[in-house]
């Protein structure tokens, strides 16, 4: 549900906004497939940023993948090198939420799991809802009279909700939001999105680990 | 129909994937120290409410970015309160829209 408003909130701000063709706007879902930065790249083509800086801001705003890969890493210890690599093409915000969320449950690596998450939640709906979006976009006049633009920050606190499970993680999220809106005041969104990501886990790391009846404190004791 | 854009998607990748395959790639990348696994595990939650603050209270339309308060605010708490007390994503989504179209109807930003 997530993937299919967000693709198609894309696609149309894609076409209304940044006037890409249907193959640009397919491109971008299929090749790129980076959620946030795609929407965030919209703006910048709109506004006329040069490709170097584009690309430097994509890469700044998905440096949190790596945190994300690097949390999943666990998990996917023991698998062939030809699944991870795949496996990362498909990690965005969503399925890493969905399948990490998945195995802690578990208490176990589960690949059907992680290839449900990854493609059958995320990279189908994505890349189908982008393609309606971008095909009757010029049709809708105003998405946000259809609500359309708050599925992205609601599905992004929905799917925080589902992975806080202690204080820590609580402590986390709310100073990562606080400190992104403050940095973004300051600086940009994309910086203090990034701001947030980093200094929020920090300042929950100062807080004591929630206790944990029946199951492991960590990740790293989970796996251990 | 342009392609002009295709390359920028292709470059797009090119600076997506490396921060994505590092961690599940690199040999040895899962023998973090304890401490750094921990704060691992806490960057989803912050980098989720991060997107999803700054969507919707930072203002980018116009010269600066400038803090804004809305009609958004109520949607996505609404969708909050939902899914932590119902478990449920899709619930929230569409408690969401719905406030966000039934606001609007009213008159409401």
């Amino acid at each position: 549900m997530g993937a299919l408003g967000f693709g198609f909130v894309f696609g149309l701000t894609a076409r209304t906004v940044g006037h890409y063709s249907t193959i640009e706007a397919m491109a971008m879902s299929a090749i790129a497939f980076a959620g946030a930065a795609q929407f965030a790249v919209v703006g910048y083509v709109a506004s006329g940023f040069s490709w170097p800086v584009i690309v430097l801001l994509t890469g700044l705003l998905n440096m949190r993948h790596f945190l994300y890969s690097t949390a999943l890493a666990p998990w996917f210890r023991g698998r062939p090198v030809r699944e991870r690599a795949v496996a990362a093409h498909l990690l965005t915000d969503e399925s890493f939420a969905l399948s990490i969320a998945h195995f802690r449950r578990l208490g176990r690596f589960d690949g059907f799991g992680y290839w449900y998450a990854a493609v059958v939640t995320t990279l189908i709906p994505w890349n189908i809802a982008t393609f309606a979006g971008v095909s009757i976009g010029d049709a809708i006049v105003d998405p946000k009279r259809l609500g359309i633009d708050v599925i992205f920050p609601a599905a992004m606190i929905g799917l925080a909700v589902g992975i806080v499970s202690g204080r820590r993680e609580l402590v986390a999220a709310i100073a990562g939001a606080a400190v992104a809106v403050g940095v973004s005041l300051a600086a940009s969104p994309t910086v203090g999105i990034i701001a947030g990501g980093l200094v929020g886990p920090a300042v929950g790391l100062a807080v004591p680990a929630t206790p944990r009846a029946g199951g492991p404190a960590t990740l790293e004791d989970g796996m251990a | 129909m342009t392609t002009d854009l295709v390359p920028l998607a292709v470059l797009m990748f090119l600076v997506t994937y490396p921060s994505r395959a590092i961690g599940l790639l690199a040999p040895g990348i899962e023998r973090l120290p304890k401490r750094a696994m921990e704060y691992l595990q806490l960057v989803g939650p912050a980098v989720l409410t991060a997107l999803a603050a700054v969507s919707i209270m930072v203002s980018t339309s116009g010269e600066h970015p400038a803090f804004t308060v809305g009609l958004p605010w109520v949607s996505v708490g609404a969708c909050l309160a939902l899914v932590a007390w119902r478990k449920n994503l899709f619930l929230g989504l569409a408690a969401a829209v719905a406030i966000a179209i039934a606001g609007r109807a009213a008159g409401l930003s």
